[in-house]
């Protein structure tokens, strides 16, 4: 197989939104959880990421979203290698990315508002300029007449709407889904996959990790298997 | 309509770590520090006191001369001593002042049979003092047998006493300090533990460290402020107090505290509030810190595995850029989408 072109400036976009060449992790005293690990998301692409627990997928989204670093490898992101990202260059990355995470992580001293605000906010946003914007997403997830309760009084498939409203409030290049419809009717998970199906016709490159096999069927979109931290698929 | 940020509410959560107890351990740390800190002023003062009392004051024993009587001698040798530069006053102490004096020792019985010692006490320029040698010098010229007595030994005895409990007291007021920093410390660390995963969200959501480190600098700066505070009121009302009984002395002579004291304790919630700034400052960046031992660049690695055909046309212009700070769904993503009201 032939290498790929590398990128690593910022201003010059890169063709694939995220590429990773050889590329392990392990937690500290731990085997490895991901064992060489070779994949290329073109941007604007939709892939499927299956498997069975325990299979790394968590861990593989935690790489993706910088929230670890490969112990080998070479991972890049919007054509950057994360290894030479610099403290301070990292929350620029992450503002590119919209993350669903499977344990939803809102924050429950705010309300819906603010949680489906957050990313917004974070950026140095003005409550105005985006009030109507964020109001119109949580409607559009049906949370919109909850705006100020807490997340506390959710129930789990009304936060994993929740978590996704945030998720796709910061206009995202990059759309990571840790289960995202792992707790919602299949109708609503049916309006969720049309929402990321809308977000990457919009140009955002999606990865969703899910156990639900029938909803990546529906997709219609790549699917990636990974199985005792290796991958492979690539299903058109 | 109510905007939903009106009034804009504190990214971290209320009282994560306990905030309320640990308001409280600092509020009495800061207490204890503040009493200890107007003890040590106290004691400073009341050591120089002391050792200015007996400085300003000298005792001149007369030894009569033969067919002379000792107190004629005193009245004499009083004389002499009001005319010394240095000496605001003398008077010779009659045997009645003396046996007053020494009564309580003796009890009344022996006292007449006594022989008793011809004293002057002199009162001593506060600023300028005569000294022994000149007091000494100004006797033997008047033709008289004394010795004087400057204190010299006990002022410096009641100097080192006093010295000593300053710096004891100062070793407390440091202590405790350093006991009400640590707690503050501990403070801000935990409230960092208690939030990890909210901090972690917030780097995952795109906040920068200075962002974090802002917010804790901002909750535990005005926790820690707000308990040294309240730990200097109490610690201010209390010395109000002991002043008010003690009068012009302030509580007793032993520890004569000030109304100067006070500004001491308006220091307690800026200093209190400038540990907890530092602390959070420091511990923020060690919260949620990804791995940075990044991998050395394998040039062998396997190749990429691309993925490839679900890409259905390059980002809109409406994506580029991350640092758009809204969405604009409403009449732009969801018009575009065609996901109109119906939908939901």
């Amino acid at each position: 197989m032939s290498s790929l072109p590398r990128r690593t400036s910022l201003a010059e976009p890169a063709a694939e939104t995220v590429r990773l060449q050889g590329v392990g992790f392990g937690y500290a005293d731990s085997p490895d959880v991901l064992r060489d690990v070779n994949l290329s998301l073109p941007r604007g692409s939709f892939h499927f990421l299956t498997g069975p627990s325990g299979a790394g997928k968590s861990s593989l989204l935690r790489l993706l979203t910088l929230a670890e670093r490969p112990t080998t490898g070479r991972l890049e992101v919007f054509g950057r290698d994360v290894s030479r990202l610099s403290r301070r260059e990292l929350p620029i990355m992450r503002r590119r990315m919209g993350v669903v995470f499977q344990d939803f992580r809102l924050l429950d001293h705010l309300d819906l508002f603010e949680n489906a605000a957050l990313t917004l906010r974070l950026r140095g946003g003005r409550a105005q300029d985006y009030e109507a914007d964020v109001q119109e997403m949580l409607h559009w997830v049906g949370l919109g007449n909850r705006m100020h309760v807490r997340p506390t009084a959710l129930s789990g498939g009304e936060k994993q709407r929740l978590a996704i409203a945030r998720a796709v409030m910061g206009r995202p290049e990059l759309i990571i889904a840790d289960e995202p419809t792992g707790s919602v009717d299949h109708t609503m998970a049916d309006k969720l996959l049309r929402l990321f199906q809308s977000l990457n016709r919009l140009g955002a490159t999606v990865l969703i990790a899910s156990h639900d096999e029938g909803l990546a069927d529906r997709s219609g979109a790549s699917r990636l298997y990974l199985d005792r931290g290796r991958l492979s698929g690539g299903i058109e | 309509m109510k905007s939903p940020f009106s009034p804009r509410v504190g990214l971290l959560p209320r009282d994560a770590a306990g905030e309320t107890w640990l308001s409280g351990v600092i509020a009495v740390l800061c207490f204890i520090a503040c009493v200890a800190a107007v003890g040590t002023s106290a004691a400073d003062r009341a050591a120089q006191g002391w050792a200015g009392r007996l400085q300003a004051e000298a005792t001149v024993q007369v030894r009569p001369r033969v067919g002379e009587t000792g107190s004629v001698a005193a009245g004499r040798a009083a004389e002499v001593l009001a005319g010394v530069t240095g000496v605001d006053e003398a008077a010779a102490m009659d045997r009645e002042e003396a046996e007053r004096l020494l009564r309580p020792w003796l009890g009344e019985a022996a006292l007449p049979d006594l022989p008793l010692p011809y004293l002057v006490t002199v009162r001593l320029d506060a600023d300028a003092p005569a000294s022994a040698v000149l007091m000494s010098r100004a006797l033997a010229q008047a033709g008289l047998d004394a010795s004087v007595d400057d204190h010299q030994l006990w002022r410096k005895e009641v100097e080192r006493s006093a010295q000593t409990v300053a710096a004891l007291a100062m070793a407390v007021t440091l202590l405790v300090g350093l006991a009400a920093g640590a707690a503050i410390i501990y403070a801000t660390r935990a409230g960092f533990q208690a939030n990890r995963l909210v901090i972690e969200t917030l780097h995952l959501s795109g906040a920068t460290d200075r962002t974090v480190a802002g917010l804790f600098q901002r909750r535990y700066g005005m926790l820690a402020a707000s308990a040294g505070a309240c730990g200097a009121l109490a610690a201010g009302l209390l010395v109000a107090g002991l002043r008010f009984v003690g009068g012009e002395g302030g509580m007793t002579a032993a520890l004569p505290v000030a109304w100067s004291d006070l500004w001491f304790l308006s220091a307690c919630p800026v200093v209190a509030g400038i540990v907890a700034v530092a602390a959070a400052r420091i511990g923020a960046g060690s919260v949620s810190r990804i791995k940075t031992s990044g991998p050395a660049v394998s040039g062998q690695a396997g190749q990429g595995q691309a993925v490839r055909g679900q890409a259905r046309r390059g980002p809109s212009s409406a994506l580029e850029g991350a640092k758009g700070t809204s969405l604009g769904l409403r009449g732009r993503l969801l018009s575009r989408l065609g996901l109109n009201r119906s939908d939901r």
